[in-house]
């Protein structure tokens, strides 16, 4: 019996996860209301730029959680390639499917808010170059790890390409940021990261940082969830495995 | 009793860099023997090479007022899909004519079987690339064959079959692993091919070589990352054989 629930438990986590989701909840709400009524207006904005740039509370929150995503898939990657405890790639992996969902939010609104203040959704900035890569790369590891049948076998390889992305990840900023700094062609002819900023008040400062607050919360609250369901699922391939024995 | 372990300890990990090389040598040259017989991979890889820079040339003909424009990125992504064509039978022959775990028993360090089958990949691209270069030059008038270029399209090249020969190790043990290794490869190799099309076309545009270097550099940093990172790792991939 004592294999049966080897892989710890996952049930006794319900009631801790519950009081969480609340949490996570309450701040989500905590993040609408600071972003949309109680964060003031830019100054230097006017008419669509102006409703368009409270976007930007959502934009960094989600980048936050992204980043999370990011760091988890790597801690995970070498926690498991140094403990060879597979509980470590149930955590890289759920970081790596939270972030990706994340990271796509982050691209969209990014483009949203950028058709108005740049007057082009997309441009090959360095920033938005590395953050299309990682969510490209994000997808190619879920592609990856569907693939395999036998779970030791998916979390070596997994963290290995987890290693790759790690470190290719920071050589597209710079190379992307290389190629726009001497490349002649720019649309416009400036620099489009200074264009569409704005001075932050206050009252911004303060929604800035609930946003990452709340986005960060929501972050661990869904990870905690999908590791529990890889958690039920190792179980239920345990107990499987024993009853075809 | 005595013997036999002594004649294995000869062969196994024994002797300095010079030993050493010899192994990965022998892999490569079995590789490359198996290739001259089977003529699966350069042939493959060189006309599609060849095919794709005459479907470029179709594409972006009439259309771009100077071929030089468009030229270092056709180079570049030509070699990108072309050599995932060829990484891809890297091991997957190994693994349909069952041979994988015969190349695995023999008594060479894991990492001397990735490099040896690392060194066959990077002759059989430059083989190709060796065919593409002129293709370009007679299709749109672009002379590539510039020694800055060349460097950085070696560079690059090492640093691809670095990347490629492992991620081709790994897709191996994969169901879907002709379809994923281009899913996995790509966007883990955007610096090189940002660098390698930067460098092409500062050359290419007569700016100041010394614009050349920076790109330089993120290849050669990369090259040296990965296989700094693959040689860790290498082991952890067939480790259960």
């Amino acid at each position: 019996m004592s294999t049966l629930s080897r892989p710890t438990s996952p049930d006794r986590w319900f009631a801790p996860l519950l009081v969480f989701d609340v949490i996570a909840g309450l701040a989500m709400v905590g993040v609408m209301w600071a972003g949309l009524v109680y964060a003031g207006d830019a100054v230097n904005l006017a008419g669509e730029e102006q409703a368009a740039q409270r976007i930007f509370y959502f934009h960094i929150g989600s980048n936050i959680a992204a980043l999370l995503g990011f760091l988890g898939s790597v801690v995970g990657s070498i926690g498991y390639l140094v403990s060879r405890r597979l509980v470590w790639d149930r955590w890289a992996a759920a970081s790596v499917e939270i972030g990706t969902i994340f990271g796509i939010l982050v691209l969209l609104s990014g483009a949203i808010w950028a058709k108005p203040a740049w007057n082009t959704y997309w441009t090959w900035d360095p920033r938005l170059t590395t953050a299309t890569i990682t969510v490209l790369i994000y997808i190619a590891y879920m592609l990856f790890r569907n693939g395999f049948d036998d779970a030791e076998t998916r979390a070596r390889f997994a963290a290995v390409y987890a290693m790759f992305a790690f470190l290719s990840v920071p050589l597209t900023y710079y190379s992307a940021r290389l190629f726009r700094s001497i490349h002649p062609i720019v649309f416009d002819g400036g620099n489009e990261e200074a264009q569409g900023g704005f001075a932050i008040g206050p009252t911004m400062g303060q929604t800035l940082a609930i946003a990452m607050i709340g986005f960060a919360l929501l972050f661990l609250a869904l990870l905690f969830h999908r590791v529990r369901q890889f958690d039920f699922e190792a179980r239920i391939d345990a107990i499987r495995e024993r009853f075809d024995e | 009793m005595a013997e036999i372990s002594e004649v294995e300890g000869v062969t196994h990990r024994e002797g300095g860099i010079a030993a050493y090389l010899r192994r990965v040598w022998v892999v490569a040259e079995k590789d490359v023997r198996a290739e001259m017989r089977s003529k699966e991979v350069v042939g493959t890889m060189a006309a599609f090479s060849v095919l794709a820079a005459v479907v470029f040339g179709l594409a972006f003909d009439l259309r771009v007022p100077r071929s030089e424009l468009v030229v270092p990125g056709i180079l570049w992504v030509i070699v990108l899909f072309a050599g995932v064509l060829g990484l891809n039978r890297s091991f997957g022959s190994e693994v349909d004519r069952g041979t994988l775990a015969g190349l695995l028993l023999a008594p060479v360090e894991r990492s001397a079987i990735y490099l040896g089958k690392a060194a066959a990949n990077l002759l059989y691209f430059l083989i190709v690339e060796a065919l593409l270069v002129p293709a370009l030059l007679i299709l749109f008038d672009v002379n590539l064959l510039k020694p800055i270029v060349l460097l950085g399209l070696l560079l690059g090249t090492i640093g691809y079959v670095g990347v490629g020969t492992l991620f081709a190790a790994l897709t191996s043990r994969n169901r879907a692993r002709e379809t994923l290794l281009p899913v996995l490869l790509l966007p883990v190799l955007v610096p090189l091919f940002i660098s390698g099309v930067g460098l092409t076309s500062v050359i290419l545009d007569g700016r100041a070589t010394a614009e050349a270097w920076p790109w330089l550099v993120i290849i050669g940093l990369f090259d040296a990352l990965v296989f700094a990172i693959a040689f860790l790792l290498v082991d952890v991939i067939w480790e259960k054989g």
